[in-house]
């Protein structure tokens, strides 16, 4: 019997990068469900392009560096990328959104820099920041969730809609998304943004129909099923609790300082984790391991400002939501991060 | 003339102010998001690159060292504000859409550049024709960018030439494609990035296959026998 030598690190992960992306995309199941319901079936398709075009990208980019065309595809972090941008987008958007955002993500974003591995930013992120900056109009058509919508739309109207921008019937989703009262609805989010500016409190706010138990109608549940997924993610040990636990709280403590000074003018904590992309944010698109500091430490500092990031541009900021500006600028921290977050070596302290 | 020859490599492709010495890069994202604004520019920034090398040769002899920097400064701000006020006179619309980085050309390191590095150590005759080629040099970089993103943003190429050019160019301007939504990163500030990005890599690669097909050229026999 011969005992092996091998050098350090002793790494006892058997997990390779194909099954941890695998878990990833099991744990996304639960929200997914929950928004395909509070938002209709337009996210299917919407993943079936983003995938699709994911793959093709993929490969051609795979082909052109002259690799084999089918093994950067076998490590699933594309197909990742493609499903976190198509559930980031709204449901009805028009079909060539999703493939400029996927082919600049995995192109531009992962490819350019060097492919799996050496992406500076988080490419589903940096996907969907150029979609919002270049269509603002298409990415923030949010409908209202289906619990108080006044339309609900079939899977061929809904395909109808994404394909061609209108409905069968001629409806666009900018009508689809006003109430019974001809009024349109927007996302929680963006409900508090502009209903502030008007001079109104929170309290008023609330009374909206947008809003029902703890937050946003439909929005609470979606972020409770991503909460649910990630915890999936934390137990079987595929993610560290460091980020998503440093993104809810740099989130949510300077939000509760806020509401006990402001309670009429800053939503609570609650709210914050809550509406938007926080949940998603926190477990699922903060926690790619390339693009995120790489120490524990480094983590949580990471993810801290992530979260206080998110919470800035929320309150003051001109856009509704911001945690893909807030991954991507902290993305750009991160050398700087690892550079005073190195873990001291055994022996080599002071 | 091999001096004549080797400026011109230098200016257009070696030692590019915007490619390689990535020099003014402030004029060049900001102003490049069409052709037109790009050409205005390019053509505002040869006319002081040239005027000020010249200048500055000519007093390369008068001015004490210690104070030369302040000197060509004042000596690039006079053509800078030559060209301004031509602008202003002449192209009204594209001074208008040009703004503050037609002033802001005093402030391109390409220009004290060249002059601190060559034309204060060379006659004026070289220190004109090294001013025109590191200006065209400029002046395309800034072209093949502004046509890059106004053919993504906008599907158009030559938009409002004739603000520069004079009415006839108005027929110059190509509708590519007609787009509903326009691309607007590429008109916005982080096209440009991006867009100078991928020229430059572009640039690089092109150097890489050259010096490679170069070294396999110059492959020389080894002897074997001794």
């Amino acid at each position: 019997m011969s005992f092996r030598i091998a050098p350090s690190p002793h790494g006892h992960n058997q997990r390779n990068t194909s099954e941890m992306m695998r878990w990833v995309c099991y744990a996304l199941v639960p929200g997914v469900l929950l928004q395909s319901y509070f938002f209709g079936p337009g996210i299917w398709f919407q993943m079936i392009l983003a995938v699709a075009t994911s793959v093709i990208a993929e490969m051609a980019c795979t082909v052109a560096r002259n690799r084999p065309a089918f093994s950067a595809l076998r490590d699933n972090t594309a197909l990742v990328t493609a499903v976190l941008l198509a559930i980031s987008i709204p449901s009805l958007a028009p079909w060539w959104v999703i493939v400029i955002g996927t082919l600049f993500a995995i192109v531009v974003v992962k490819h350019v820099y060097g492919g799996m591995g050496q992406n500076l930013f988080n490419p589903a992120m940096a996907g969907y920041v150029l979609l919002l900056i270049s269509f603002p109009v298409q990415m923030t058509n949010w409908l209202p969730a289906s619990t108080i919508s006044e339309h609900s739309l079939t899977l061929w109207q809904t395909l109808h809609t994404i394909i061609f921008e209108y409905t069968p019937s001629g409806y666009s989703v900018e009508q689809l998304r006003a109430g019974i009262d001809g009024v349109t609805m927007a996302t929680p989010l963006d409900t508090i943004k502009t209903g502030l500016t008007q001079g109104y409190t929170l309290t008023e706010i609330y009374q909206g129909r947008e809003f029902s138990y703890f937050a946003g109608a439909g929005w609470q549940w979606i972020n409770l099923g991503f909460l649910v997924g990630g915890l999936l993610l934390i137990q079987q040990r595929i993610i560290s609790w460091h980020i998503p636990l440093g993104f809810v709280a740099g989130l949510c403590v300077p939000a509760f300082l806020a509401h006990i000074f402001a309670p009429d003018l800053m939503p609570g904590p609650i709210v914050h984790a809550l509406s938007g992309a926080t949940m998603l944010g926190a477990f699922f698109i903060a926690t790619d391991p390339v693009s995120a500091a790489t120490s524990n430490r480094g983590r949580v500092i990471f993810a801290l400002l992530i979260g206080f990031l998110v919470f800035v541009i929320r309150s003051w900021g001109g856009y509704p939501d911001a945690v893909a500006f807030a991954v991507l600028l902290a993305n750009m921290c991160v050398p700087f991060i690892d550079r005073y977050t190195r873990p001291v070596v055994y022996g080599h302290g002071d | 003339m091999n001096e004549y020859k080797n400026l011109t490599k230098q200016g257009l492709w070696d030692n590019n102010p915007a490619l390689v010495q990535l020099l003014g890069l402030c004029p060049l994202l900001a102003v490049t998001a069409s052709v037109t604004n790009a050409m205005g520019m390019g053509l505002a920034t040869l006319f002081v690159l040239v005027g000020s090398n010249i200048t500055v040769s000519l007093v390369r002899q008068f001015v004490p060292a210690e104070i030369r920097i302040p000197v060509f400064v004042m000596v690039i701000a006079t053509f800078v504000t030559v060209v301004q006020l031509l602008m202003n006179a002449y192209v009204f619309q594209l001074y208008q859409s040009l703004g503050i980085f037609i002033p802001l050309i005093v402030t391109n390191c390409a220009i004290i550049g060249r002059a601190e590095a060559y034309a204060s150590k060379n006659p004026w005759q070289r220190a004109a024709f090294d001013g025109l080629a590191m200006g065209v040099g400029f002046a395309l970089v800034l072209m093949v960018l502004g046509a890059m993103r106004e053919i993504i943003g906008n599907g158009t190429l030559f938009d409002g030439a004739e603000l520069l050019l004079g009415e006839w160019a108005a027929q110059l301007r190509l509708e590519l494609f007609t787009v509903n939504y326009p691309l607007l990163l590429a008109i916005l500030p982080p096209g440009a990035f991006i867009g100078m990005g991928f020229i430059i890599a572009l640039k690089n690669k092109i150097d890489a296959v050259r010096s490679a097909r170069a070294e396999k050229k110059t492959v020389t026999r080894a002897r074997v026998t001794a």
